[in-house]
């Protein structure tokens, strides 16, 4: 994704949650976010069972 | 400064009064804090009260416990009855006083020891750097233009600055390691579930651990199992007995297997950082190598839960109050609430791989040595910093090592060790889920050999 797709993103999904972003913020938000999806892409195709339970486990 | 344990045995032999042991205590926190800006809040009449209690049962002859007279503060997340939980955040003052203390200070309290204070820490414990836009950075003492760590940072500055021989800190993602290595003290982040949080401000439900920070090993071994079992308010704390370590401290460490963490826990480091490592591993004969599985894409889902679960904690102060947080952690917040829920589920699953991935190479060691920071304190202000040969930022990064093992709660303790180039480091000595007595038998004997320890401050400030 370049800046403008992830601007668009972050303006969509802020709507969408309610937060009031303003516009001076959103590089470091960007910023962030890029981090972040920079690591998720590092797991999320790490080959894992269908069954494979995530960590916590809730017991009633 | 005078160990815990020494003032307690003090204390309960009738030689020192607990009310002279607070009295000095409140004494250099006057003097020293303004320096190194740790306390948010002293309790000077909570602490009076609790000494003239413990004095008069010393008087009568009544048993106290074995932290008797000993000044401990906790960070601002933990709370304090009659004191709003600020979790180093503006929005928080407006919340009312916490009406009892958190389950921690209580057992504290129970073993005799007494709160002189709260401490200052990153907004919302999302911080590595010890730097607080609403309260001023606490300051490292060994240079106070160096930051104390985050996010337990004042805990580390008042422990490592001599102001009380005892704190408690948090740590998610490594913020009880972090102050340690940066503020040069011994620090314990238990098994996850180990210890209770209720009472405290969260950050991520998921990582979310609290624990001790002292300059001696015992003093950290006496504070836990004074802290130990189970509560049943909270959720995540084990329901498991008490395991006391002080008695297994002498055991020494002939029978255990140690090990260093190579690959990626050593890329990166700084040479000051690689020699104190290298030490600690002389010393200690370990001299296997051992390769951590996935230790990169561990962090990388430490990371992504912490965005994503701290965001869903903030989502409603964000939408109402977004201007009162600190920007840095605004901005992060807001992404984290933005990342979808698949990424986050993918990262719990491979967060079970990891752990049993850890438990399969637990078979064969029974400590690993890690760096705790890649680098020794950088001063406050500082943006990024130079790892593994790359400008990276800073505040993001200094917990690469410990967010790892934190990410499947593995007891550690943080050794402190001194470098050449003046300020301390510390290595994290790893052990098996629920075998903190190994890590702390570890953490007594490089203590005992002069190898690991919590360096005096100057007195400049």
């Amino acid at each position: 994704m370049n800046d403008k797709d992830l601007d668009d993103f972050i303006t969509a999904g802020a709507a969408l949650l309610g937060i009031p972003i303003v516009p001076e913020w959103k590089p470091a938000v960007r910023m962030h976010l890029a981090v972040s999806l920079t690591h998720a892409a590092a797991f999320v195709d790490f080959p894992l069972p269908d069954d494979a339970e995530p960590a916590p486990v809730f017991r009633p | 400064m005078t160990p815990a344990s020494a003032i307690a045995a003090d204390v309960a032999a009738g030689h020192t009064r607990a009310e002279d042991v607070i009295a000095a205590a409140l004494h250099r926190i006057e003097a020293f804090n303004p320096r190194l800006n740790a306390f948010t809040a002293v309790t000077a009449a909570r602490a009076k009260a609790r000494v003239a209690a413990i004095d008069a049962d010393i008087a009568a002859a009544r048993p106290v416990g074995p932290l008797a007279g000993v000044p401990f503060a906790v960070k601002n997340l933990i709370d304090v009855a009659g004191l709003p939980t600020l979790a180093g955040a503006r929005i928080n003052r407006d919340h009312p006083p916490a009406t009892h203390d958190a389950t921690l200070v209580a057992r504290l309290e129970h073993a005799g020891a007494v709160l002189v204070g709260a401490l200052n820490m990153g907004e919302y414990a999302y911080d590595f750097t010890g730097e607080n836009t609403h309260d001023g950075a606490s300051r490292n003492p060994h240079d106070t233009t160096r930051m104390s760590g985050g996010s337990s940072g004042g805990s580390g500055s008042a422990v490592g600055g001599g102001m009380v021989p005892l704190a408690l800190g948090s740590d998610t993602n490594g913020s009880i390691r972090v102050p340690s290595s940066f503020c040069g003290v011994f620090g314990l982040k238990p098994t996850y579930g180990r210890l209770s949080r209720a009472g405290s401000f969260p950050f991520v439900a998921s990582l979310d651990h609290l624990g001790p920070f002292a300059r001696t090993v015992q003093d950290l071994a006496i504070a836990y199992d004074a802290m130990q079992g189970a509560d049943p308010l909270d959720p995540a704390c084990a329901e498991r007995p008490a395991e006391q370590v002080c008695p297994t401290l002498p055991e020494g460490i002939a029978s255990l297997r140690i090990v260093r963490a190579g690959g990626y826990f050593r890329a990166g480091a700084a040479p000051e950082v690689l020699s104190a490592l290298d030490t600690v591993a002389a010393a200690l004969g370990a001299s296997r190598e051992i390769e951590i599985p996935e230790a990169a894409r561990a962090r990388a889902a430490a990371y992504v839960i912490t965005a994503s679960e701290g965001a869903a904690l903030h989502l409603q102060r964000l939408r109402a109050r977004a201007a009162d947080f600190d920007p840095d952690v605004r901005d992060r917040l807001i992404a984290g609430a933005l990342l979808p829920a698949s990424v986050m589920v993918q990262a719990q699953k491979f967060r079970r791989w990891f752990r049993d991935a850890m438990r399969h190479m637990f078979r064969d060691v029974d400590a690993i040595l890690a760096p705790a920071t890649p680098c020794v304190a950088p001063l406050i202000g500082q943006k990024t910093f130079v790892l593994d040969g790359k400008e990276m930022p800073l505040r993001p990064n200094i917990g690469v090592y410990t967010q790892p093992i934190s990410f499947i709660g593995l007891p550690v303790a943080a050794v402190p060790v001194m470098t050449d180039c003046g300020l301390p480091t510390a290595v994290q000595i790893i052990a098996a889920p629920w075998r903190e007595d190994v890590a702390l038998r570890i953490a007594q004997v490089l203590e005992s050999a002069g190898i690991a320890r919590a360096p005096e401050p100057p007195r400049e400030f």
